[in-house]
């Protein structure tokens, strides 16, 4: 009998079922969507920051002083030591290999620029561009143009097995070349593909592929430095105690928890004889930044979450108000209030379950569309999120329904069929 | 001409009574109805304070993230054409452009000499400036006295392993410092060594060269600003330093575009709420709406009470809700960024508007269902 009144009243009462199953479909969905996002939104946005660049910097252990001013090597290190770069593909082969984004080598020289009338002495840079390296059996692409993604060029980038250059647009001002032109760089004619801008230093220096840059110098496989973009974990009162220190458990969180600290003491690991420091201006500031958005996101949900319940639990009320006629016809028959209340909680169960289930496919096509919009890429919903979501949705709707049960199930049946409530 | 007069006559009874009939019917289904009304209004407050604190928020939200990327320094450079030094005027001139919207710092630098020959870049600058501008620097001591030096860690390792006082010579002249603090930024910095202003320009003669400027606001103003100091400064080249410049749009872009996204659901739910609930509160009364009908009520009438009755609804809830939500958003701001969120007026038109027309949408969606009704029906309970 009980199962038969559920079933007639969901085949009956279609329209009132929808509207609340409806109100409890996107309550859910919006609440589903905005856990997604705001779960994952610290990943996003942390992969967003890496718009500022590299983190993290390796150079040589026994490293000259930078004679720099402006980004501009006044006296350019013609000696001193160099990293190997046939080592630099061992950075795939860290601990939190995934974590990096990108590294871009860097060998600055100062060459002599051949014009027909005057020699000039600019900055050779040699980098990555966007290189195809191997690590064991993983294929990757890295370079200026993933960890430098504010460098602009006007016309094409090089080929890094090329020997094409991209000249700076102060010094092609200066030179008066554009994209297409020659340019004489130790007595070698190089073409000029693009012309690049980058608001720093580069803007008057000549960038061409390592390999060019080493020959030049007359160094196969030598690097100054290696800029590494990092994936990091904003850094506490942990991260920065010093490895040396640590004992036993200690150390394995410290060094399996990617802190840019431990990062860089990872990375100094895989590539023998390096220093890598943290670029402070960059790693102290993401951690901030990061902290205020997920604070934000984490706020915004409760907002989200306070609003479905309310939405869920007004229409829950109003569906069972409605329905007093019926209520107090059961209750003139004879029916007890604790089962009028079973009766109409299972029905609440069953529109929270459906509303529930439906709500979180929706929701979860939601925050998937949220993230390929906004963040070109795919916001994961964890599968755990699936019970406690429908666990939440339930709550929801019996809390939403109880005031209102509670007041079908006080009212006086002869008011009630007459209509007088 | 009598039956015209007459006709007035009855237009005019007809009217007067009416508009204090009207009223008196809105205070009165106000009253009586209390919980239901009470529900309704609640549910409307609560709908008027979440989208008042979402639209704050989001408006908001942009000068508070702003703030916080200013930690990322300076994102203006002003620079001497071809490395001559700037005007002995270029900082007052920079700081009056700022007008107080940011922090503008000069830097003067050379390469100075070792007692054992080597060459070391020092850079003299405003210390207590440089500290606001730049908060990432990790710094043991910061010099607060003359001849106090700031070294960065491989220029320390360099000039003063054992902290010990040294010498630094520049175009024969001599200067002996102190080393205080050491500075750690896994930039160039660490290659350098800073003195206070004075101290630099006693020692070199050498005027500021540079002057690093953080600028607050919109990429706009910071572009305003850049034009009106290249033509305060004609022997000088300012640039905006793009990597911090990108970088910010792009994160507070995303960030916003996500708030935006998120607000519009929050609202979209908490109209919904209302809507619900005003439907239920609406259809509960089709009992009134019979009894109007039956006695004689023109529909537009009806449709006009019940409309003028929601609409009153949005109006209050939409003034409770404004309040409340801006004090919300002031406490999110608190929490999260440490600063109140400002209220924002022009935020009250929309949420007012807004309010009303939810409201009207969900009085007039039931009473175009009843119409078809007969009243009969209805008082018939059926």
């Amino acid at each position: 009998m009980f199962g038969r009144l559920v079933y007639e009243s969901f085949r009956r009462q279609k329209r009132r079922k929808l509207l609340a199953g409806v109100a409890i479909t996107l309550g859910v969905g919006v609440a589903t969507a905005m856990i997604a996002v705001a779960t994952d939104i610290g990943d996003k946005i942390s992969r967003e920051l890496r718009t500022y660049g590299a983190n993290l910097i390796v150079t040589p252990q026994e490293d000259t002083l930078d004679v720099q001013i402006g980004g501009v090597d006044l006296e350019p290190p013609s000696d001193g030591a160099y990293l190997n770069e046939a080592d630099l593909p061992k950075i795939k082969g860290m601990f939190w290999r995934n974590n990096i984004v990108g590294f871009a080598p860097m060998l600055p020289v100062s060459v002599r620029v051949n014009d027909e009338a005057d020699a000039k002495t600019v900055t050779l840079l040699g980098t990555y561009f966007s290189k195809r390296l191997t690590f064991g059996k993983e294929d990757f692409v890295t370079g200026v143009r993933i960890t430098h993604p504010w460098w602009k060029v006007r016309g094409a980038w090089p080929d890094d097995n090329s020997s094409d250059v991209l000249l700076g647009e102060g010094l092609a001002t200066k030179l008066g070349r554009k994209a297409g032109d020659e340019i004489k760089i130790a007595d070698e004619a190089h073409r000029v593909v693009g012309i690049l801008s980058t608001g720093g230093a580069e803007d008057n220096q000549i960038v061409a592929p390592l390999a060019l840059v080493q020959q030049v110098l007359g160094k196969p496989g030598a690097v100054r430095r290696v800029y590494v973009s990092a994936l990091t974990k904003p850094e506490d009162a942990f991260a920065r105690r010093d490895p040396q220190t640590l004992r036993g458990a200690e150390y394995d969180r410290w060094y399996c928890s990617p802190y840019a600290a431990s990062i860089a003491f990872q990375l100094q690991e895989a590539i023998p004889h390096s220093h890598a420091e943290q670029i402070r201006q960059i790693a102290q500031n993401e951690g901030t930044v990061l902290s205020r958005i997920k604070g934000l996101m984490l706020l915004v949900t409760l907002a989200a979450l306070f609003a479905s319940a309310l939405a869920v639990s007004a229409a829950m009320a109003t569906a069972i108000f409605e329905r007093r006629t019926e209520v107090g016809l059961m209750k003139a028959l004879g029916a007890g209030s604790a089962s009028l209340a079973a009766l109409l909680f299972a029905e609440a169960l069953l529109l929270a379950l459906i509303g529930g289930v439906v709500g979180f496919a929706g929701g979860a096509l939601l925050a998937r569309q949220i993230g390929r919009s906004i963040f070109d890429s795919q916001i994961t919903i964890e599968p755990v999120l699936f019970p406690v979501i429908l666990a939440i949705a339930v709550i929801v709707t019996f809390a939403g329904s109880a005031v209102a049960i509670r007041r079908a199930v006080k009212f006086d049946p002869v008011y009630a069929l007459r209509g007088e409530a | 001409m009598s039956s015209l007069q007459s006709s007035d006559l009855i237009n005019r009874r007809s009217h007067k009574p009416h508009t204090s009939m009207f009223l008196r019917m809105l205070m009165r289904a106000a009253v009586l109805r209390r919980g239901r009304a009470a529900s309704a209004l609640l549910a409307m407050v609560v709908a008027a304070a979440v989208a008042t604190a979402m639209l704050n928020l989001y408006v908001d939200v942009q000068a508070k993230l702003r703030k916080e990327f200013r930690n990322y320094g300076a994102n203006v450079v002003v620079v001497g054409k071809d490395g001559q030094p700037l005007p002995a005027d270029a900082l007052t001139k920079a700081e009056s452009a700022l007008a107080g919207h940011g922090l503008a710092v000069p830097f003067a630098y050379i390469v100075a000499r070792t007692s054992d020959g080597q060459s070391v870049v020092v850079a003299g600058t405003d210390l207590d400036q440089v500290r606001k501008l730049d908060s990432w620097w990790s710094v043991t001591a910061w010099p607060n006295t003359s001849k106090d030096a700031l070294l960065g860690t491989r220029a320390a390792a360099v000039v003063s392993p054992e902290g010990k006082p040294f010498d630094l010579s520049f175009q024969g002249h001599l200067i002996h410092l102190n080393p205080v603090g050491t500075l750690r930024t896994g930039a160039s910095e660490d290659s350098r060594i800073y003195l206070s202003l004075e101290d630099f320009e006693n020692w070199t003669g050498v005027q500021p060269s540079t002057i690093e400027i953080a600028a607050s606001g919109s990429s706009e103003e910071i572009n305003a600003l850049i034009q009106q100091l290249s033509q305060a400064l004609p022997g000088a080249n300012v640039r905006p330093i793009r990597q911090i410049m990108e970088g910010e749009a792009r994160v507070l872009g995303k960030t916003r575009a996500t708030l935006a996204a998120a607000a519009s659901l929050i609202i979209a739910t908490a109209a919904l709420c209302v809507l619900s609930t005003l439907i239920g509160w609406v259809f509960d009364r089709r009992r009134d709406f019979a009894i109007m009908k039956a006695l004689g009520a023109s529909e537009g009438l009806i449709s006009g009470f019940f409309a003028a009755e929601a609409a009153a609804l949005g109006a209050v809830g939409a003034l409770i809700g404004f309040g409340i939500g801006v004090a919300v958003a002031a406490w999110i701001g608190r929490v999260n960024f440490h600063a109140p969120v400002v209220p924002r007026f022009n935020v009250l038109p929309i949420v007012f508007v807004g309010s009303i027309a939810v409201a009207l949408i969900s009085a007039v969606l039931p009473i175009f269902l009843l119409r078809r009704v007969q009243p009969a029906m209805i008082l018939r309970g059926e």
